[in-house]
């Protein structure tokens, strides 16, 4: 039942083979059980999550339940949730309880679904490996000794670990992406302004994006009828008709269903610092991909080794602003003691945050300096233009871009925590797509040697057109068709 | 050495929208603290900002009023800096691209100092929207500090102009317009006491004749007039003082203290900010096309100078009777109301500007507030004019009619003062009045003018005032005739 698609969940649930509060009672004990180790829930309410299991349990019985009546998820704990701690991975935030409800979770209440619990992350989304949580890290389930990935570490490590059916993350530079490389499973980053960004702790406003993490992508498909869609509070929300994500997911049958399809691999994802095992699972998986009638054409992202630097002028300009309401004044952490209000807020803010996020806010408020902006980043934005360019040139000549997630396997706790360049490029192959505000996917493809004699996931990551996610979700869902990476767990889980 | 002061203003509006700038809380102001502050005021982690229609609208309207540049797109950019009272760390206002361009408003200066009133036209550099900050309420709970958000929201157009002016009595002229105009087109409730026009006045002086600007400082947060102008005096005049003793001056913000009459520069500190402005990733530019300002002019009241050239037009009213009959939205409205309720231009225009105002002026009351409605007003002139009371008794109705003793006619029949406009009763009298007199009439034959005056006085006495004045002298010319 743990293994099994949220599809198959929902039939089970509708044809009474089960309640929802015997699969969430189910999903509970595994954490029960798992959490401690893995610590991948920072936040619990099982009175909640029983209370809502019971009324879609009402309304199966009713007969109005929707796809995603009944079915429990796990919730970053990015979402404000009314009445649940909503902490953003921070000490700032440690004590604060949401008074209202994000626009991702009031969509879920709305289709019946049952919250988990809120899930651990690195602090205000800033990390690759959920190293910088407050609330500590989180074990891969492939390999305890491993990070899971970040910075939405602690929904990757829920999913992968079966602890809940699916979870919600959020993508700023490949916070969903690479975490699903990481741990084996299926996460997709939409369309810069398809999921409302309200009630989502602001990282940086003009990158960051929910989306489904989810064992597969008829799941994700799902899960994205849920939560995309037109919301008035947020200006940048884009008011299109509503679609369903599933529809051509039947489709993706016979011997060659992608026939036509122009997948196009851009060399500059298959050069230097990319890990040789991980090299040959994409490899494969794009020859998986030719028989299933795809054809391989080359393009080039020129722009692609900028957007690095871009990332970081751009991501932490945004977040030091962003972060400037956490001053201790209304709410949050406030320093025991000061002297007078500018102590009280220097004080406040240095225990507060931690040493990821302070370093943002230090290298955002140096690039937003009178005397810095225009080279610093005026720069980062024409760049980022030009980042965006190269997509539209690419997309002219192919449908969907294909190439590796992460440079790497996941690696060990501690390995890259006090080197933050190596642990920035973690995200070399997603942030231009967070730049450019394109849809990114990635998809587990195999497993790759680690140093020490283990196997570990590696993800596949597609790159679509705006507003490509239906496609791309078929391309990823023939795949899995033909393949059962995406089925995978860890043993020592089961 | 003979000095210019050269004076610049911004002007903080307060736009009259029901709601926040950014969210849907209310902006009625005086409620209990942060009773208006909902997610978005008081900045709670991952609340959005949605700009409010209704604010555009407003600094459209503006821009139309003062024949300014509107942009087709302008960009919300955030201001950093941390202060209790600003939730966010950032103020969300327009930074590099403005909602309104280069624009003009032409005032009146009164007759002074300077010698004869005049005209000048000042130009405004720009205006943007931006959102109000909070308040800090010191001493409410006993050393503490407290936050109030209410205001934390509340939609600002910040006017600027160039540096245009050079007197106290231009600067005050000018926003004294400007508060009338914002009020005119119905963006501003104008209220200074609440805070809704606030000015910060720059000011520098140089040798007169030189072209090269002084360095400025800047006035913060007037919110009289009278202090306006009493600041701009002190300011200037230390200034000259400084540079005439040898001093510099150095660029600072100042404040006016109204007890003692004098500026006081603020803490240098103040100065050192960097703002680290840059455009706020959670709005969209603002697009404003042709047709949102074609939609928008057709809600636009007709314009002071507009109105004012119709009324001299079509009411044969002078310029300077136009003129103050346009100079508040509300004079305006009340004599065209009176007019539209069948009273004659002229009088009713002698009317606005004489009795009714002054008795307004003595209650310190708005017109809006009149205790005389339009209707009555015109009712009581449509009475004069068909001689039914004469002006003397008028004047006791207006009285009557303030103090709410009833409508026109029911005054008039109580007190009695209809006009007596028989003939033969006002001739009974007369022969009275000159049978009692022959002294005056004598006086009158042997050439002095003032004696028939005098016999006209007798004959109103005579009538206990009700005679119609008019057929009295009539009859009385033709009887000595």
């Amino acid at each position: 039942m743990i293994n099994s698609s949220l599809k198959t969940l929902s039939q089970m649930l509708a044809s009474k083979q089960i309640s929802s509060v015997e699969l969430t009672q189910t999903f509970l004990t595994r954490i029960q059980q798992h959490n401690p180790a893995i610590n991948a829930y920072i936040a619990l309410d099982t009175d909640k999550t029983l209370a809502q299991a019971r009324a879609a349990d009402a309304r199966i019985a009713a007969g109005n339940a929707e796809a995603l009546t009944g079915i429990p998820f796990a919730q970053k704990d990015i979402f404000c949730a009314k009445g649940w701690k909503t902490t953003c991975g921070s000490k700032m935030l440690a004590n604060f309880v949401a008074p209202y409800d994000a626009h991702v979770i009031s969509q879920f209440d709305a289709a019946g679904a049952v919250n988990l619990g809120k899930t651990n992350m690195d602090e205000f989304a800033m990390g690759s490996s959920n190293e910088t949580s407050y609330f500590g890290g989180v074990k891969n389930p492939w390999d305890f000794d491993r990070v899971p990935g970040g910075s939405s570490g602690g929904s990757a490590a829920a999913v992968a670990a079966r602890l809940c059916a699916a979870a919600t993350g959020t993508d700023t530079g490949g916070s969903i992406r690479q975490p699903a490389s990481l741990c084996g499973f299926t996460g997709l980053k939409p369309t810069y302004g398809l999921v409302s960004r309200y009630g989502m702790i602001a990282f940086a406003s003009s990158l960051d994006q929910a989306g489904p993490m989810a064992k597969s992508a008829e799941d994700c498909a799902l899960m994205m009828n849920v939560m995309a869609g037109f919301d008035e509070r947020d200006s940048t929300s884009l008011n299109r008709p509503k679609e369903d994500y599933t529809r051509g997911l039947a489709n993706m049958v016979g011997a060659q269903p992608l026939e036509g399809l122009r997948v196009g691999l851009p060399k500059e994802y298959f050069a230097d610092g990319l890990d040789a095992d991980v090299a040959k699972v994409v490899q494969a998986a794009i020859a998986e991909y030719r028989k299933l009638g795809a054809e391989i054409v080359d393009i080039s992202l020129p722009n692609s080794q900028l957007s690095i630097p871009v990332y970081y002028v751009l991501a932490p300009a945004e977040a030091s602003s962003n972060l400037s309401r956490y001053d201790g004044v209304r709410y949050g952490h406030r320093a025991a003691e000061y002297d007078d209000l500018l102590d009280m807020y220097m004080k406040s803010r240095a225990e507060g945050f931690g040493a990821e996020v302070k370093r943002r806010i230090l290298i955002g408020t140096y690039v937003l300096s009178a005397g810095y902006y225009d080279a610093y980043y005026l720069k980062a934005q024409q760049i980022r233009r030009l980042i965006a360019q190269d997509f539209t040139e690419a997309f002219k000549q192919c449908d969907v871009i294909m190439g590796p997630t992460a440079p790497s396997t996941a690696f060990k706790a501690g390995e890259k925590a006090d080197d933050p360049v190596a642990m920035y490029l973690q995200d070399v192959y997603t942030i231009a797509t967070n730049l450019a505000g394109l849809p990114g996917m990635s998809i587990p493809a195999g497993f790759a040697p680690s140093t020490d004699g283990k196997a570990l996931p590696v993800g596949l990551q597609l790159v679509g057109n705006y507003f490509d996610e239906a496609r791309m979700l078929d391309v990823a869902h023939a795949y899995q068709q033909v393949t059962d990476w995406h089925l995978q767990m860890p043993e020592s889980l089961k | 050495m003979e000095w210019e002061v050269v004076i610049g203003l911004e002007t903080h509006t307060q736009l009259k929208t029901n709601t926040k700038i950014f969210s849907g809380a209310s902006t009625t102001y005086g409620a209990e603290p942060n009773t208006q502050a909902c997610e978005v005021s008081i900045a709670l982690p991952g609340v959005l900002p949605v700009l409010n229609k209704e604010a555009v609208e407003c600094a459209i309207k503006f821009g139309l009023a003062v024949d300014a540049d509107i942009a087709p797109r302008s960009v919300f950019a955030r201001k950093n800096y941390f202060y209790p009272d600003l939730p966010k760390g950032y103020q969300i206002s327009q930074y590099e691209l403005p909602v309104v361009g280069k624009g003009k408003l032409t005032i009146q200066v009164p007759a002074g100092k300077h010698g004869e009133a005049y005209e000048k036209t000042i130009h405004i550099t720009r205006a943007h929207l931006e959102e109000d900050a909070g308040k800090s309420v010191h001493g409410a709970v006993e050393g503490m500090s407290g936050i109030d958000l209410n205001r934390a929201g509340t939609p600002l157009l910040e006017i600027v102009t160039e540096p245009d002016m050079r007197s106290a009595a231009e600067a005050v002229a000018y926003a004294k317009k400007l508060h009338e105009l914002v009020q005119w087109i119905g963006i501003c409730d104008g209220n200074m006491q609440e805070g809704s026009f606030r000015c910060d006045v720059n000011v520098s002086v140089r040798p007169k004749g030189t072209e090269k600007l002084g360095t400025r400082r800047e006035i913060k947060n007037l919110n009289s007039f009278k202090f306006m102008q009493q600041a701009i005096e002190y300011e200037t005049q230390w200034q000259i003082d400084t540079l005439e003793d040898g001093g510099i001056i150095q660029q600072a913000t100042v404040l006016f203290n109204p007890d003692t009459g004098e500026t006081r520069a603020m803490r240098s500190k103040e100065e050192a900010n960097d703002y680290r402005y840059f455009p706020d990733p959670d709005l969209l530019p603002l697009v404003v096309s042709d047709e949102d300002k074609a939609r928008v002019r057709t809600h636009m009241p007709e314009l002071p100078e507009a109105m004012k050239a119709r009324f001299e037009a079509a009411h044969g009213l002078s310029s300077y009777d136009a003129a103050t009959l346009t100079a508040s939205r509300g004079t305006a409205d009340y004599f065209t109301a009176v007019v539209q309720a069948g009273a004659e231009a002229k009088p009713a225009a002698n009317w606005v500007m004489g009795a009714l105002s002054a008795k307004l002026n003595a209650e310190e009351k708005v017109i809006a507030d009149s205790p005389v409605s339009a209707a009555q007003l015109a009712q009581l002139l449509k009475r004069i004019q068909d001689n039914t009371i004469s002006n003397n008794a008028a004047k006791q109705v207006f009285e009557a009619l303030w103090a709410g003793e009833g409508d026109v006619d029911t005054i008039i029949a109580v007190k009695g003062l209809k006009q007596e406009s028989d003939a033969g009763a006002i001739e009974a009298i007369i022969d009275e009045v000159l049978n009692a007199n022959p002294a005056m009439v004598e006086e009158f034959k042997a050439g002095k003018e003032k004696a028939f005056n005098a016999l006209v006085g007798q004959a109103m006495k005579a009538s206990k005032g009700k005679a119609n004045p008019a057929q009295v002298n009539e009859i009385l010319k033709k009887k000595l005739g």
